[in-house]
């Protein structure tokens, strides 16, 4: 018995280590292709996504408004692209529509806009707002007392924003523990490293403070990932909150902890060569 | 004078909250915002948020999205201040919620320029789906309170701290985007939103002493607009007056000016009575009289208004 779970748990994991192998290379071709994006944050991002999307949320691709749902906001929403990828793949929308990123018209704006895009929870793009909205909606949750919880990824350098402490500081003292937020503290912010910015730490010592669940992982182990999210839905009387220690431009050598690839878009041989990487390496 | 718009939103919300979807927010001011009621009949949906309304703002977007009808409440300076958060985490997620901003104006008295929202209007009607309502009583608000519990989109309720002139008899209705005729006058019009209404009222009737015939339009609605009832105003008339507790920059005078601005045709010169400075400490009356919202100040304005054109 013992075995077969661990033989289960390697597929699981194989599986979605595999996905997010795809998911990276679909969001860079997909940021190529548009010609301006945040690759960096999206790459860092990619495992945590694909173990959310392909795992741990309970969700109905062909029905987005299914009132049972997981709800997954993206706070950091200039990393859009990379749930972009996750939707497609499980049939929220053609996945020859990933192509239109960012063009005129697209329902996949720049960043993530809900009344364009069913499946999108809440529209973000400024940084700072997307635990609070994710905070009202688990509160609205509590309120019906329903089953479905609430999930919501953060950027490091974003919680240097006042607002996400207010979030913080609400979520905690009303132990909304159908709350799993997730910090994707990948080092580096638009400009520079977040601790030569304004360094966040310890951020875990923080949170903690501030009555939250907080677990560390590294953010690019899919084993950790799974644990992590398991434990955060076992927690009573808190909010959860995983420290996803992971790279920015994780995948491609010369992206990785590099901020010039915060917000720009590969370009000719530059952009063939991080295809490649990414398509040969172990993302 | 009547009682304070706060006073009747304090009384309706209560009312409205029979709704279960009804849910209210403050962030420390459950006093002020008069929402103290509701919270000792519906404890189970009243949310204190603490000095912190960006966070206020987001979590009634949140509920808002999940079918609650949230009213987050607090001094307008301080949430619609918040302009980027009621921007993105509210008009831009088109979001059901009610932002309620009691002390706007000049109106709010003693306490000074800080506390005074002279701004909101002309910020928050820059959002292409947010309904901006000012009401002039407290019938009038409690009619706006009753009519927001099922209107589809953000909304920005905008309150007195100083009790106002009724204007209203108690037959009204409140019709969401529609300007109320309050006098018929031929010679000008005083168009006016939010507590200055009862001013603009006094107004006309001090000038029919002079022999001007001055009719009196009540915007309650700034977005959307009531453009055939403003243009209506302009027309065969020597002069169109506005009258707002707020800035005389984007708020009812400059939504009046795009409309005038963008019809060809003789259409009446227009004076925008409003706040061209900050705000400071007195009275409410006093300041009133200083910032030329009374009834003398008004007919003032339009005298002056009346000698230009002639």
């Amino acid at each position: 018995m013992a075995t077969t779970e661990s033989t289960d748990r390697a597929d699981l994991i194989e599986r979605l280590q595999g996905i997010a192998r795809e998911l990276r290379i679909r969001d860079l071709e997909m940021i190529i292709e548009a010609g301006s994006g945040h690759p960096g944050g999206t790459l860092s991002a990619a495992d945590m996504i694909a173990a959310l999307f392909f795992h741990t949320l309970r969700l109905r691709p062909e029905a987005p408004h299914w009132p049972d749902r997981d709800r997954f906001v993206l706070s950091k929403g200039h990393c859009i692209p990379i749930v972009y990828t996750a939707m497609a793949k499980l049939g929220y929308f053609p996945e020859e529509e990933l192509k239109t990123l960012r063009d005129l018209g697209s329902p996949l704006q720049g960043h993530p806009d809900r009344t364009q895009l069913p499946g999108i929870e809440a529209s973000t793009g400024s940084l700072g707002q997307g635990l609070s909205i994710a905070v009202g909606m688990a509160l609205a949750g509590r309120l019906d007392g329903a089953a479905w919880r609430v999930f919501c990824m953060m950027g490091d350098g974003e919680i240097q924003a006042g607002q996400i402490w207010e979030a913080a500081m609400w979520a905690g003292r009303h132990s909304l523990d159908n709350l799993c937020a997730i910090l994707d503290a990948n080092q580096v912010q638009q400009t520079g490293k977040v601790v030569e910015r304004l360094d966040i730490e310890p951020v875990v010592a923080k949170w903690r403070a501030f009555n939250w669940h907080v677990r560390e992982i590294d953010g690019h182990d899919v084993a950790q990932i799974l644990d992590a999210l398991e434990e955060a839905d076992l927690v009573t009387g808190r909010p959860s909150l995983i420290v996803s220690r992971t790279i920015k431009g994780k995948g491609v050598s010369w992206m990785e902890l590099n901020p010039s690839w915060h917000g720009k878009a590969p370009e000719g041989e530059k952009a063939e060569q991080a295809l490649a990487e990414l398509r040969g390496g172990h993302a | 004078m009547g009682a304070a718009t706060r006073e009747a939103f304090g009384e309706a919300i209560v009312r409205v909250g029979e709704d279960p979807r009804v849910v209210v927010l403050t962030g420390d001011l459950r006093d002020s915002t008069r929402t103290e009621d509701f919270a000792e009949r519906y404890p189970d949906r009243f949310f204190e948020c603490g000095i912190a309304e960006s966070n206020m703002l987001g979590i009634a977007s949140g509920l808002a999205l999940e079918g609650k009808v949230p009213w987050a409440c607090s001094f307008s300076t301080f949430v619609a201040g918040r302009f980027e958060t009621v921007r993105m985490s509210v008009a831009y997620q088109e979001a059901n919620v009610r932002i309620v901003g009691t002390h706007s104006g000049i109106g709010v008295g003693e306490d000074g320029y800080s506390q005074m929202s002279l701004e909101d209007i002309a910020m928050l009607r820059t959002l292409p789906n947010m309904a901006v309502i000012n009401p002039a009583d407290g019938i009038e608000t409690q009619g706006a309170v009753e009519y927001l519990v099922d209107h589809q989109g953000p909304v920005f309720l905008r309150l007195t701290r100083q009790g106002v002139e009724d204007v209203n008899g108690n037959g009204y209705r409140f019709e969401f985007g529609k300007a109320v005729p309050l006098r018929e006058g031929t010679d000008v019009a005083i168009v006016a939103t939010g507590a200055p209404v009862g001013e603009a009222v006094k107004a006309a009737e001090l000038l029919q002493g002079d022999g001007v015939s001055a009719s009196v339009l009540n915007v309650h609605t700034l977005q959307p607009l009531d453009e055939e009832a403003v243009l209506e105003a302009a027309t065969r008339r020597r002069a169109v007056i506005t009258v707002e507790d707020h800035s005389a920059r984007g708020g009812l005078g400059g939504a009046v000016a795009e409309v005038l601005a963008s019809r060809n045709g003789s259409l009446a010169p227009l004076r925008i009575i409003g706040m061209r400075t900050f705000g400071e400490s007195g009275s409410p009356a006093e300041l009133y009289e200083k910032y030329g919202l009374t009834g003398d100040g008004i007919a003032g304005t339009v005298r002056d208004a009346l000698k230009d054109v002639s």
